[in-house]
């Protein structure tokens, strides 16, 4: 029998229920409100007092009303089709929802039922399986979607029939499995998973030890983000952080891209589902919507469901991981999703942790950065996710919860600068601050010496010495006086303009230079520390300075023009001679 | 407010704060609406049949017999074309002297759009500053906030902008406008003949703080009619949202709630984004664009109130006095327009984008050759260019008293550049140098 309750307290969507049985922790309950049902979670029970976080606006509830209680946690339904979607943070369909407004109680199939899908088994009767093992595939776009034994599933199976290849919807019943019990439990092709729990059933999670492409040359180059890596990006407002991720969105090379738009702008989310659909992935030429999802809870939708947003789209990366494919989750913002628990403790009068976030914020954060990664399959297959967060600290300061929580987690870390966001150099992660632990992991190095070039890892360092040189020069220029220091100082500092500008510095508004694949980093990399290997020698600062100005006006038109196109070769050919003439 | 026959009323008051009361009732339910010795009020909590109720014109006077009652319903505004020209207060009541109005009621405060049902906006909004059209180009569906130290001329410029934007209807949300502003606004609306498209929701500083919490939604409401009924383009004012803010962490400190950052409540954030979020472009066509005022303490932007505006809003217009040129300016470095990107180069001229960039950059070079001037250092050439280029382009482009269009703030800007500056130190890319470059 259900448990069932009745409200007696109200702040805000913070209701206390008391209870008639047993309630679990994080339970799913519906709140009746005049035949609205409402659905709300249990975050704490205390005796016979259940205090749960509605998932909507609670205008209107009274002490009184009833609630009902489901027996299971907040649960993902999974299946063909999660691709391409507009989901709102609790997996409902945003785009089968009737009218201009979001209507509360409204919850909508994630799934569509009535689509055919191409089946093809990959299992045969006989066959020993186990949770997340593949029985069949279906296409969806271009991707083979697996059809697994659901990960719920405890011990082995023996699989006793399965579907021949055909068209069905996702409700055919493709698979009849046998359990060590003799029981029979019949599969279809979708399966339902607790968002808060990770989705296990691989045999190993080892270190990465490849790289994550984004064409964004200030991550691939500088501070390359691991496949099945976690990285994260902070940064105050009007720095870039969106456009950022936006363009990682567009050029990561991942096979599946899940947004998780969490307390940000719906324009945004607007913008991603407009464009994407028109927008051609630069990997394998298809649209850029056929691979993505986009989970989205913006800033005045209900609080409570910005919490489960972020774990809603690592449920989805984790399941398309587990069909041996790589994942992208870009979690925006995940500041905002620790204001939901913020929020939540206060109405609850726990006792505050800093800035009154609750105090087991930092092993909340790290619990969720920790399913990210690489996995070795049952099948010896890999998957990957990789996950990227952004914080938006309050302030501007790196020093608050939030990002300092992420910094124990995450281990990439992009820190956009409010002072290179004001020159306009974007995108603004400031190259001293920002690193990426992955470069001193030796798979990495081998994988880099061996897909970029022998020593490359040591080159991307020699372009950081040149930068950190670069400032302290900028420096000394700054308290000494163009005239007050000797020439070598200026010739430093523009040597790490140079770097900045034509490597660190990339147009994401641009059609080419938003776009920089490896081997034209390599190239350029190459180029630039070529140049800065040079000795050179002005008659004074202000010819070094129209000297390296103009040799930098070059190289940006040279990022602006097809790679190896006759445009880009003119400049190539063009800066090689003013080299030439000035340098030793 | 009258109270109806058949509503039971109570007459012991538990507790009283300056803010809220709180009463033993029974069938109560969240959000709505209660009359307190006369005033109105709003339930906000309840716990057991203790319900809390936060009182919009303050407690002051209020006995602990006092009668209250509850009317069984949140706020409400009605709504209808009855509603131009107007002026209310708070409440939605007229402060014109003129007849109530009449039309349907509609809770204010009410529920989202559903994101998948907007639409990209893609509708430049005008504004003759170049500040604004040349540098942070505003598009329809908006939500932009002017940042603004309290001695800066917002309200003027806001006047401006909305009386310049080719809009349907004008919107105002005052909470805590001087007396003097209220006025200012009325005589600016008035003389600009534009009455007839403008609504005004005030709450003067002379009106109860916490009585603003109400001002933003019912802009917002009367808003959403004319922008969903009548797929009209409406224009959202809201100054000063700093003190709506102010009002909210009022309340939260009644309610012993447990403040962040400054003093304000945790969820400063979803209460603002509640608000400005409700700007949004529609598939019929009508929109909402918002542009408010949030006022800066000196300048700061790391405070709580502008920082949780900077996250939720799409850019910002920060204003300040420019010595060098006297004027008060459209700050080039920390003004954003998130949106501008949608309609530079595509409703405007092809070299929009790339002639801001390079604008701001030379400008840049002058702020870092004037503070080696100010270090005592020799100037360069370049740095003396630099100068000489500030000067003008903040007189001619970015101060907010200029109103060209923006293919004269173009043209403007290339006469700049060719006047001061080579074409490889304007970074401008070789195809538009070539087309715009105005020759000695």
């Amino acid at each position: 029998m259900k448990t069932t309750g009745i409200v007696t307290g109200i702040v805000s969507n913070l209701v206390t229920v008391e209870v008639n049985g047993p309630v679990a922790e994080n339970e799913i309950c519906y709140i009746d409100l005049g035949g609205v049902k409402m659905m709300a979670e249990v975050i704490k029970v205390n005796g016979n007092k259940a205090q749960v976080q509605v998932f909507e606006s609670t205008r209107g509830l009274k002490n009184g009303d009833t609630a009902e209680f489901e027996g299971r946690m907040l649960e993902a339904t999974l299946g063909p089709g999660l691709l391409s979607s507009v989901y709102d943070g609790l997996l409902n369909d945003l785009t089968s929802m009737e009218g201009v407004f979001l209507k509360r109680g409204e919850y909508t199939d994630p799934l569509n039922h009535e689509k055919l899908w191409e089946f093809t088994p990959l299992a045969a009767p006989g066959d020993k399986v186990a949770a997340a093992d593949w029985l069949g595939e279906v296409k969806e776009g271009w991707l083979p979607h697996k059809i697994m034994v659901p990960f719920s599933f405890k011990g082995e199976y023996t699989v006793e029939s399965i579907a021949e290849a055909g068209s069905y919807n996702i409700d055919k019943e493709i698979a009849v499995l046998v359990n060590a019990d003799g029981e029979k439990v019949p599969v279809t092709m979708t399966q339902k998973w607790p968002v808060k729990v990770a989705i296990k059933g691989y045999r190993e999670k080892p270190r990465p030890y490849r790289i994550m492409e984004t064409g964004v040359r200030v991550i691939d180059t500088l501070n390359p983000i691991a496949e099945g890596g976690t990285g994260f990006i902070p940064g105050p407002f009007g720095c870039g952080k969106t456009v950022l991720q936006h363009a990682i969105a567009k050029q990561g090379d991942a096979d599946v891209i899940v947004m998780a738009a969490c307390g940000e702008r719906a324009n945004e989310v607007v913008e991603i589902f407009t464009e994407f659909p028109e927008l051609v992935d630069p990997h394998t030429g298809r649209k850029l919507m056929e691979r993505t999802t986009i989970i989205c809870n913006t800033s005045n939708m209900p609080v409570a469901a910005r919490e489960a947003s972020v774990y809603t789209a690592m449920t989805i990366c984790e399941y398309y991981r587990a069909m041996g494919l790589k994942c992208l989750l870009l979690a925006d913002s995940t500041s905002r999703w620790a204001q939901a628990l913020r929020e939540m403790s206060n109405r609850m009068e726990e006792l505050p942790g800093a800035d009154a976030f609750p105090v087991d914020l930092s092993a909340i954060i790290a619990s969720f950065y920790s399913r990210a990664g690489m996995v070795v399959l049952n099948n010896g297959r890999t998957g990957a996710v990789t996950v990227i967060g952004t914080v938006s600290p309050a302030g501007g300061n790196l020093k608050e919860p939030v990002t300092e929580s992420t910094k124990k987690a995450a281990r990439c870390f992009y820190a956009l600068e409010q002072s290179r966001a004001d020159q306009k150099r974007y995108p603004a992660v400031n190259p001293i601050d920002s690193y990426s632990k992955y470069l001193e992991y030796p798979e990495i190095r081998e994988y880099l010496d061996k897909t970029i070039e022998p020593g490359w890892v040591d080159k991307v360092q020699k372009a950081k010495n040149i930068i950190r040189r670069g400032r302290e020069a900028n420096e000394q220029i700054n308290i000494l006086g163009d005239d007050g220091v000797p020439m070598g100082y200026h010739i430093q500092f523009w040597k790490s303009e140079l770097v900045d500008f034509v490597i660190l510095q990339q147009d994401a508004f641009d059609a080419v230079d938003s776009l920089c694949p490896l081997e034209r980093q390599r190239f350029m990399l190459d180029f630039v520390l070529g140049i800065c290997d040079r000795e050179f020698e002005f008659e004074d600062f202000e010819k070094c300075r129209d000297w390296f100005k103009n040799v930098i006006n070059e190289l940006r038109q040279m990022n602006y023009s097809e790679f190896k196109s006759d445009r880009f070769n003119d400049y190539h050919k063009s800066i090689i001679k003013l080299v030439e003439e000035y340098g030793k | 407010m009258a109270n109806k026959a058949y509503q039971r009323v109570y007459t012991h008051l538990e507790a009283i704060t300056k803010a809220t009361v709180s009463l033993h009732a029974k069938g109560v339910s969240n959000d709505e609406l209660a009359v307190v010795d006369g005033r109105l009020a709003q339930v906000v909590r309840t716990k057991g049949d203790l319900v809390t109720l936060q009182v919009f014109s303050g407690t002051e006077g209020i006995p602990t017999n006092a009668e209250a009652a509850f009317l069984g319903e949140p706020p409400v505004l009605k709504v209808g074309e009855q509603l131009s020209g107007r002026f209310f207060n708070a409440y939605g009541h007229p402060i014109d002297g003129g007849p109530e109005t009449e039309g349907e009621e509609r809770q204010i405060g009410g529920p989202s759009v559903n994101p998948y049902k907007r639409r990209q906006p893609s509708q430049l909004i005008p504004t003759g500053i170049a500040g604004i059209d040349l540098n942070n180009t505003i598009v329809s569906g908006q939500k932009i906030p002017f940042f603004a130290d309290p001695d800066q001329p917002y309200n003027q410029v806001m006047a401006d902008v909305a009386l310049r934007a080719d809009v349907d209807k004008i919107i105002l949300g005052g909470m805590g406008l001087s007396n003097d502003d209220y006025l200012f606004f009325r005589h600016a609306f008035e003389s600009a003949g534009a009455l007839d498209k403008i609504i005004c929701f005030i709450n003067t500083t002379e009106d109860p703080p916490v009585e603003r919490l109400l001002i933003p939604d019912m802009a917002l409401t009367a808003a959403e009619y004319f922008a969903v009924d009548k797929n009209e383009k409406v224009l959202v004012l809201l100054t000063d949202m700093t003190l709506y803010a102010d009002a909210l962490s009022i309340v939260s400190n009644r309610m012993d709630q447990i403040p962040s950052k400054d003093s304000m409540p945790g969820s400063l954030y979803s209460d603002l984004a509640k608000i400005y979020e409700k700007a949004v472009q529609l598939p019929s066509g009508g929109s909402i664009t918002i542009i408010a005022v949030t006022t800066l303490n000196d300048g700061d932007i790391t405070h709580a109130i502008p920082d949780n505006t900077g996250y939720i809003t799409e850019g910002q217009l920060f204003l300040r006095a420019d010595p060098d040129s006297g004027k008060v300016i459209i700050d080039p470095f920390r003004s954003l327009s998130r949106l501008k990107q949608l309609v530079q180069n595509k409703k405007t001229r092809s070299d929009h984008s790339q002639v801001m960039n390079a604008g701001v950059r030379l400008y840049a070079d002058a702020q870092n050759a004037k503070t080696k001037l100010e270090n005592g250092f020799d100037l360069s050439d370049y740095d003396h260019r630099c100068l000489a280029y500030a000067k003008e382009y903040a007189e001619r482009l970015l101060s907010i008293d200029v109103n060209i269009s923006i293919d004269e703030m173009l043209d403007t800007a290339w006469e700049l550049f060719s006047k001061y500056f080579t074409k490889a130190e304007t970074g401008i890319k070789q195809s538009l140098t070539d087309e715009f470059w105005v020759e000695k």
